[in-house]
């Protein structure tokens, strides 16, 4: 099955919590641990989400790729159970665990069923609190995770990644690949992945929210039970990244029909005053949507590319206004040269009432279609609190969006839009771009 | 361990329902249009969708390609709508539109506010007959689906690899055909052609309206009866959807497909299989038991052998959906371990199947597939645009809405004896195809 066209796999960062007939509880555990819930009793199961601030940049430089290893291993045996062992118990109750990693956070999604729900957190538990790294298995997803690398050096999505992280970020973690390189994950040792297990997850950067057929009671024991006996502190965090924009086009030659190209200026962050606005302009000039000037310019006009989208970065560390498109190596830097000159437009000429308006529409409309099930309401909720937004935040969001007037455009527009820093990585053999 | 695990069980098999507990009505309108209404009233969202039977494997042969371009174009103009109103307005409304194709559907739809609704209906029962199409449209937008072949098959080798395997698996087939379409048969694609197309297969008595979330089925009927009612059926439309039969596979087939950009060498087989057939499903439901117990997870057959035991394997898989109009492939891959060659990991799954053939499975495993297939059941009713899919495509391959609510209880009806019997008709070397993904050869 093929779709018209793709989101992007980003984190769209600008929050969007919840309609106001969702009531959420805050829940505080009798250890001090504090959850979100949305209490729903209608289909008997639970969706857990857990987000430990930390991730990918506390690897050390030595022991690069060593929290994903770990992350990789949390489900490859724990406590008295082994690997497999392990998978059967997770199977034979038919709950689901997924852990996984970014830059900034270690998150666990798990969904259980009302009727076992007590051995399933008790499983949860282990493979936090106990994982036991045993040799065989840490042998076997270091394979795995050794595979993707060399995969990775030959996709040219994750060259271009690569080749974009090493020239913004410089000597910052967020530098580094998440997974580590050949080298490094060939020399984690066991000692390497109980060091991350340590500082990865800690109860003084988890945030929770649960979404279904549990009670606050019920949720407050959970808390306790899954986290109760992980370490009170973390290690500190990594400082900012300074970040360089030189502008310009900066190529790696690599043999493929197709140039895959990621470019970005600064960002801004969640908290600045002016987010909204910004957001509002990113949704006009790339966002998402099949409306956006990049869409209409580069595709919908002129057949460039299938698609080709901007968003808003806000890591903890950096803020970056990022945007990436593919094009036939020979039509590529025509891509390029439209995207350079909306930048320059949007610049010159600002927004339209109109597209304030319909901005305005679409994600106040939207906003409410966001919150329709168990598992999607969960990880909206865990990431409202890692941006640090209220418990009421839902109630006042489409307030914030129609607050934005053309004045606020205009600022914003002057402010950040900077054409000069606006830096493109290609990856491929493009034509009309000279290689680096 | 045993004990305990004995006791859960049982404990499962008599508390969750074997039948989804989602709300289903289904109606048909006068002009042969089907409706099907699922009820979720926990969001105020509708998702509003529109399924033609029709897909790729439909389309005319020298014209691959042409039902997904038609898809594409679907967002131009008609005699009321603006090129690109059509998504434009969902966006003001606050919703968000796709539509995608496959080989036996294509299928059309928007997730809005439930009080949208009309509009949604309005906008897609007039693209349904009132296409506008220019040359400029055509021209444009074989660039765009160009370029989405780029970059979901040309910059991919495991994509190309899959494309040359399926045209090795299917001799006769329009399965054998990428969905997406040969790159110069694309290039070649008309007007005309799109219109043809359209022509044929666009109309009541060839769609299925699937609306689900917020709403009564009565208000879906009324306004279904208001906006797609008017229209007349097709008289023409093909009383069947003939599509050239495979011919019986006597030979085993092979092939090595070779690029530079390939990191990780790999082995896939695939084998002819039936598919899930209305009012038959048994053998497919023996044959998605077969390929969870054999690669669904990491506690199945091949990644405990190849994996676990022998450590040939960093990953192992087998896959079979059933869900297709015509006959379908059962799926092994096994991404050998560094120092493991294609034969060696070719033959270690060889010798996995034989001793499945052999042995059969045990009890243990079919309870815990089974325990997987029940409670997802429960967890699939969170997820409101997966049921609507679910009947969508069930009703494009030429299944019923009793065969899709039967199914649940048909899979969970296996008996290990028919999963034994499933594998020995499937895995037989005679109707499958290996292929072996593999970097350049360096020169000697």
């Amino acid at each position: 099955m093929i779709k018209r066209f793709i989101l992007p796999m980003v984190l769209l960062i600008a929050a969007l919590p919840a309609r106001a007939e969702v009531q959420i509880q805050e829940v505080t555990s009798p250890g001090g641990l504090t959850a979100w819930l949305v209490e729903d009793h209608s289909i008997p199961f639970t969706a857990l989400e857990l987000r430990f601030r930390g991730g990918a940049r506390l690897d050390s430089p030595q022991a690069a790729g060593a929290t994903n290893l770990m992350v990789g291993l949390l489900e490859e045996g724990a406590a008295d159970l082994d690997s497999r062992g392990f998978a059967r118990a997770t199977e034979e109750l038919a709950a689901g665990f997924s852990y996984d990693l970014s830059d900034d956070f270690v998150s666990v999604s798990a969904r259980f069923l009302s009727e076992n729900r007590d051995q399933a957190i008790a499983l949860l538990r282990d493979s936090l609190i106990a994982p036991r790294f045993d040799q065989d298995a840490v042998d076997r997803v270091r394979q795995q995770v050794l595979s993707g690398i060399l995969s990775d050096e030959k996709n040219p999505r994750d060259i271009a990644a690569q080749s974009f992280r090493t020239l913004i970020y410089g000597d910052h973690p967020y530098a580094r690949p998440q997974s580590g390189s050949t080298a490094s994950v060939t020399a984690l040792t066991r000692e390497d992945l109980l060091v991350a297990h340590q500082n990865a997850l800690t109860r003084d950067r988890v945030y929770i929210s649960a979404v279904g057929d549990i009670t606050p009671a019920d949720l407050a024991a959970v808390l306790d039970t899954v986290l109760g006996d992980l370490p009170a502190k973390g290690p500190a965090l990594p400082a900012p990244a300074k970040l360089n924009f030189p502008g310009g086009t900066h190529v790696t030659e690599f043999e493929t029909p197709q140039s895959v190209a990621l470019f970005a200026q600064p960002g801004i962050a969640q908290e600045d005053p002016d987010f909204f606005a910004a957001y509002i302009l990113d949704l006009i000039l790339g966002g998402g949507s099949f409306e956006s000037r990049l869409m209409q310019e580069v595709r919908e006009k002129r057949g460039l590319t299938y698609g080709v989208y901007s968003y808003l970065v806000d890591k903890d560390g950096a803020s970056l206004w990022m945007g990436s498109v593919a094009s036939g190596n020979e039509r590529i830097a025509q891509a390029i040269q439209v995207i350079r000159g909306e930048w320059q437009k949007l610049l010159a000429t600002g927004v339209t009432e109109d597209d304030l308006a319909n901005a305005k529409t679409y994600l106040t409309g939207a906003y409410p279609l966001r919150f329709d099930g168990n598992a999607t309401i969960a990880k909206i909720m865990v990431g409202m609190q890692t941006s640090g937004m209220p418990i009421d935040y839902m109630a006042t969001r489409n307030d914030r969006v129609n607050a934005v007037t053309m004045e606020d455009m205009r600022r914003v527009a002057k402010r950040l839009l900077d054409p000069a820093a606006l830096t493109f990585v290609v990856v491929g053999q493009p034509q009309g771009l000279p290689a680096n | 361990m045993i004990r305990f695990v004995a006791a859960l069980v049982a404990t499962l098999a008599l508390s969750a329902p074997l039948k989804a507990a989602e709300k289903v009505s289904d109606f048909t309108l006068d002009n042969g249009m089907q409706v099907v209404v699922i009820e979720d009233h926990r969001a105020p969202v509708v998702v509003h969708m529109v399924w033609y039977r029709a897909g790729s494997a439909d389309e005319p042969p020298g014209q691959s390609g042409v039902a997904h371009f038609l898809e594409h174009l679907l967002f131009k103009g008609t005699d009321t709508l603006e090129p690109g109103e059509f998504s434009a307005t969902v966006a003001k409304n606050g919703g968000a539109d796709n539509a995608f194709t496959s080989y036996d559907y294509t299928a059309y739809y928007q997730r809005v506010a439930a009080d949208r609704l009309p509009l949604m209906m309005r906008m897609e029962s007039d693209r349904m007959k009132n296409l506008r199409l220019s040359e400029a449209d055509i021209v444009t937008e074989r660039d765009v689906i160009l370029e989405e072949r780029n970059m979901r098959v040309e910059n991919n080798p495991s994509a190309l690899f899959r494309e040359q395997k399926s045209a090795t698996q299917y001799l006769n087939h329009r399965y054998g055909v990428p969905i997406i379409g040969w790159k110069h048969e694309m290039e070649e694609l008309s007007l005309e052609d799109a219109l043809s197309y359209y022509g044929t297969y666009y109309s009541p008595n060839n769609a299925i309206l699937v609306v689900a979330g917020d709403v009564q089925p009565d208000e879906v009927l009324a306004l279904a009866q208001q906006f797609y009612g008017p229209i007349p059926a097709n008289p023409d439309l093909p009383s069947e959807r003939y599509r050239s039969a495979e011919p019986p596979q006597t030979a085993e087939r092979r092939l090595i497909f070779r690029d530079a950009r390939v990191a990780q060498p790999y082995v896939s087989r695939s084998y002819m299989a039936p598919e899930r057939d209305s009012g038959a499903q048994q053998d497919a439901a023996a044959l998605v038991i077969l390929s969870e117990v054999l690669g669904g997870s990491t506690t199945s057959i091949l990644s405990e052998k190849l994996q676990y035991e022998t450590q040939k394997a960093i990953f192992t898989g087998a896959y079979y959906s059933g869900g297709s109009l015509d006959d379908s492939t059962f799926d092994l891959v096994v991404v050998p371990a560094p120092g493991v060659t294609l034969q060696q990991a070719e033959d270690a799954l060889d010798d996995v199947l034989a001793g499945l053939v052999e042995n059969g499975i045990d009890d243990d495993r079919l309870e815990r597939v089974k325990m997987q297939i029940r409670a997802s059941e429960i967890y699939a009713l969170d997820n409101t645009e997966g049921l609507a899919n679910r009947y969508g495509r069930a009703l494009t391959q030429g299944l019923t809405i009793q065969d899709v609510q039967e199914w649940p209880g048909i899979l969970d009806a296996v008996t290990a004896k028919d999963v034994l019997s499933a594998a020995r008709n499937v895995l037989d070397r005679r109707q499958s195809v290996t292929g072996w993904l593999m970097t350049e050869e360096l020169g000697q």
